[in-house]
C-alpha cells in the first residue's frame, strides 16, 4: 500500500526526482541504502517507537471538538492533537526518526532549515537527546518574527546561524543548509523538516509523518467504528498533511483536503499556494509545483504563518493533485486568524497559525456537512509561538 | 560540426604545451551591455572556452561571490532570453567556444526545445547544468542529441569509483572535476588526495579534464592545472571584473601558458 503513488525509486508521477549537485549524490545513496536497510531491521522500529512513546508522548489524542462541531453546524469534528506532541508540533517524529538514522549512519552532526523554528526546535531537541552537534539556518525575517524559537534552540545547544540571502525565509534557509551540506557531506545529515528535496526525502519524511494518520485511523474505528468522511490538514511543504493523508488514500470514501496559504489572497499574489498559483518547475532537488516568474526565477512566497510560507509544495502532493486523490484549497491571512480565534474559545486550544488554516476550512467544510458526518482536523502544532504574531496583527483586539 | 568543438579547442591547447583556461563570468553582471566587452577581453587575453553564467535566484552550487554577481545581475534584469538573444548580436565575432552554466528551472521555464533551439542560434558550444547529475540527464540529452552543443557532466571529489566511470563514458566536451566538496568560491587549501584523483579521472575519462571550484591564483592555475588538462577559474574572474581589475585577469590566463624558457 505504501507503493501505491511512488511509482518507482522517487517518482509521483512526473514529480520528484534527484535534481541536486553531484557532490550530494552519493550521500543520497547512501542515505537510501542506509534508510531500506534500516526500516527492514525490527529493532530501529522499536527504538523509533520507543522514542515515539516515552519521550515524545504518542500517541496523541483523537479528541471530539463538541463546541466547535455546534459553532459550524454541521459535521462531527475531530482534532487529530499532533499539538500535544513535545515541542508542540508534528514536526519532532521525523526529527527523532532522522537523527536515529544519522546515527546509525555514523554521521556526527546535524544541520537543518527551519521556517517557523517548529522543525529547528524538534531537530535541536533530538539532536541534544542524542548528543549530536546541531546546525539551523534560518532565515533573517523568520529570526526576527520567531525570535522565542531560536533561544529556545540556543538553549538546546543548537547553533542558529541567520541567513540574509533572499528574503530571509524558509526557502533561503533550505538554499543554504544545502550549501553546509554539500561542504560537509562526509560527517554530516541533513534533518529536512518537509515532505519535500531530492530523494530520497520526501519518503522518508512521509514516513516518519505516516504514524499520525495510522493512529487517526485507529482511533476513530475505536470512537466511531468507521472511517472518517473528510480528512483536512494545512499544507506548505507538507509534512503533517502527506503523514496524514497516505494511511487513507486507498479508502475512496475518505475525502482528502490539503489547505494552502493564501496569504493576503491568490488573487494579489501575495500568497504561498503552489498548487493554486504555481508553475511545474524544479527547485531544491525535485520537481515540484512552484512559485515562479515567466523567466523561471522563485518567487518570495507570504503568509502570515512562517511555517507555510515556502514556494513550492512536496512533489507527492503534486502528484495526488494531478491525479485528484486530494483537494488542495486555501485559506487566507485572514481566515486563519479567525480559524485560531474560534478553535480557542470554542475548544480552549490555541492551534499554530499553520493549522489555524486547516481549522478554518475544515469549520466551512463541516457546516455543509450532515450531521452524522465526520471530519478530522490535523491540528499539527500548538499556537504558543504564534501569540506575538497574533497579537500584532489584531491589533491587540480579539473577534467576538 | 560535432560535439567536440570544446573537447577539440581543449586538445588543442594541450597539444601546444599549454593548460587550458576557462574563466567563468556572470553574465549581464554590471549590466547586459558589459557581456560583449567581457567576452572579447577573455578571448583576446587567450582563454579556451568562456563559462558563462545565467543569473538565478537561488543558486544553491555557488558560494558568496557569484551570488552576489548573480543578485546584481538579476536587479539589472539579466535573464537567459536576454543574454542568449544579445550573444546572437556579435556570435560573428566571438572564436572561443561558449559554454552556459545555468540551473535547471529556466530552461524548464523555457520549455526545453525553444532552449535547444535558442542556444544553437546564439552559438553555444556546451552546456553545465549543476542540479542535473547524470541519472537525470536524459531530459536535456535527448533534445540535443542532434545538435553541436555539449552536455558537460560533473564528477566530485566524492563520486565512486563506479559513479566515474558512469559519468565518464557519458562525457561530452570535458569532465569538469569539482576539487572541494563544497560551493564555488575562493579557498587556500586543497585536500592531499586531489592530486589522485585527478589523475585516475584522466586516466578513465575519454574527454578532458578541467579542474574548478576554488582554483583563484596564478599559483593554483599551475600546481591544479598540471594534474589535470586544465583548470576553470570563477569567483576570482567575477570579483576582478566586478572591481574592474583587468591585470588579475590577465595573470590568471598568463598563468596557464607554458613558461618561456628563453
Amino acid at each position: 500500500m505504501v507503493q501505491n503513488v511512488e511509482q518507482k525509486a522517487g517518482r509521483y508521477g512526473k514529480f520528484g526526482g534527484q535534481f541536486v549537485p553531484e557532490t550530494l549524490m552519493t550521500a543520497l545513496i547512501e542515505l537510501e541504502a542506509a534508510y531500506e536497510e534500516a526500516i527492514a531491521d525490527p529493532a530501529f522500529n522499536e527504538e523509533v517507537e520507543y522514542y515515539l512513546k516515552d519521550f515524545v508522548g504518542r500517541e496523541t489524542a483523537l479528541f471530539f471538538a463538541e463546541r466547535l462541531t455546534k459553532a459550524a453546524g454541521g459535521a462531527k469534528i475531530y482534532l487529530k492533537r499532533e499539538d500535544l506532541n513535545h515541542t508542540g508540533a508534528h514536526k519532532i517524529n521525523n526529527a527523532i526518526g532522522q537523527a536515529l538514522l544519522a546515527m546509525r549512519m555514523g554521521k556526527k552532526r546535524i544541520v537543518a532549515e527551519t521556517g517557523a523554528g517548529q522543525h529547528g526546535v524538534a531537530t535541536a531537541t533530538a539532536c541534544a537527546l542524542f548528543g549530536l552537534e546541531c546546525i539551523v539556518f534560518m532565515g533573517k525575517e523568520d529570526v526576527r518574527r520567531q525570535e522565542l524559537n531560536v533561544f529556545r534552540m540556543e538553549l538546546l545547544g543548537a547553533k542558529v546561524v541567520s541567513v540574509d540571502q533572499g528574503a530571509g525565509t524558509l526557502k533561503d534557509a533550505v538554499n543554504e543548509a544545502l550549501r553546509y551540506w554539500v561542504a560537509n557531506v562526509e560527517d554530516t545529515h541533513y534533518i529536512l523538516g518537509s515532505a519535500l528535496g531530492p530523494h530520497p526525502f520526501p519518503r522518508i519524511v512521509r514516513d516518519f509523518q505516516r504514524v499520525i494518520g495510522v493512529e487517526t485511523r485507529k482511533q476513530i474505528m475505536e470512537k466511531e467504528g468507521r472511517l472518517p468522511d473528510a480528512v483536512v490538514a494545512c499544507i506548505g511543504g507538507g509534512s503533517n498533511s502527506i503523514g496524514m493523508f497516505h494511511p487513507f488514500i486507498e479508502d475512496e470514501g475518505v475525502a482528502l483536503y490539503g489547505v494552502e496559504a493564501a496569504g493576503s489572497g491568490i488573487e494579489t499574489g501575495l500568497h504561498a499556494a503552489a498548487i493554486a498559483g504555481g508553475k511545474e518547475g524544479v527547485l531544491h532537488g525535485a520537481k515540484m509545483y512552484i512559485l515562479q516568474d515567466e523567466d523561471g526565477f522563485i518567487q518570495e512566497a507570504h503568509s502570515i504563518s512562517a511555517g507555510l510560507d515556502y514556494p513550492a509544495v512536496g512533489p507527492e502532493h503534486c502528484h495526488l493533485h494531478d491525479i485528484g486523490r486530494v483537494t488542495y484549497t486555501s485559506v487566507t491571512d485572514a481566515g486563519a486568524l479567525e480559524g485560531l480565534q474560534l478553535l480557542a474559545k470554542t475548544e480552549g486550544i490555541i492551534p499554530a497559525l499553520e493549522s489555524s488554516h486547516a481549522v478554518h476550512y475544515a469549520v466551512e467544510l463541516a457546516g455543509k456537512m450532515q450531521e452524522d458526518e465526520i471530519v478530522v482536523i490535523c491540528l499539527s502544532g500548538r499556537g504558543d509561538k504564534d501569540v506575538q504574531t497574533v497579537r500584532d496583527a489584531l491589533g491587540g483586539v480579539t473577534n467576538d | 560540426m560535432t560535439k567536440k568543438v570544446l573537447e577539440n579547442a581543449i586538445r588543442t591547447c594541450v597539444e601546444r604545451g599549454d593548460q587550458a583556461f576557462v574563466p567563468y563570468m556572470m553574465a549581464g553582471d554590471g549590466g547586459i551591455g558589459t557581456l560583449k566587452e567581457q567576452i572579447l577581453f577573455l578571448q583576446q587575453a587567450g582563454v579556451t572556452a568562456i563559462e558563462l553564467g545565467i543569473p538565478f535566484s537561488d543558486p544553491v552550487a555557488d558560494g558568496p561571490v557569484i551570488q552576489q554577481a548573480g543578485a546584481r545581475a538579476l536587479a539589472q534584469g539579466v535573464t537567459l532570453r536576454k543574454v542568449l538573444k544579445e550573444l546572437r548580436l556579435f556570435r560573428d565575432e566571438v572564436k572561443v567556444p561558449l559554454v552556459l552554466m545555468l540551473y535547471l528551472n529556466p530552461i524548464l521555464r523555457m520549455g526545453i526545445t525553444e532552449f535547444v533551439e535558442e542556444c544553437e542560434a546564439s552559438g553555444i558550444a556546451g552546456l553545465i547544468v549543476p542540479d542535473l547529475p547524470l541519472e537525470e540527464s536524459g531530459l536535456l540529452r535527448d533534445e540535443l542529441g542532434h545538435t553541436d552543443i555539449a552536455l558537460i557532466q560533473l564528477v566530485s571529489l566524492t563520486s565512486s569509483p563506479e559513479r566515474i566511470q558512469k559519468i565518464t563514458a557519458a562525457g561530452e566536451g570535458f569532465i569538469y572535476a569539482v576539487t572541494v566538496n563544497g560551493i564555488t568560491g575562493v579557498r587556500s587549501g586543497f585536500g592531499d588526495q586531489l592530486e589522485t584523483h585527478l589523475e585516475q579521472l584522466k586516466a578513465v575519462s575519454p574527454v578532458p579534464v578541467l579542474a574548478g571550484f576554488g582554483i583563484s591564483t596564478p599559483e593554483q592555475v599551475r600546481s591544479i592545472g598540471a594534474f589535470a588538462d586544465g583548470v576553470i577559474v570563477g569567483s576570482a574572474i567575477v570579483d576582478a571584473f566586478h572591481r574592474n581589475d583587468l591585470a588579475t585577469v590577465e595573470a590568471l590566463v598568463k598563468a596557464s601558458k607554458k613558461e618561456i624558457v628563453s
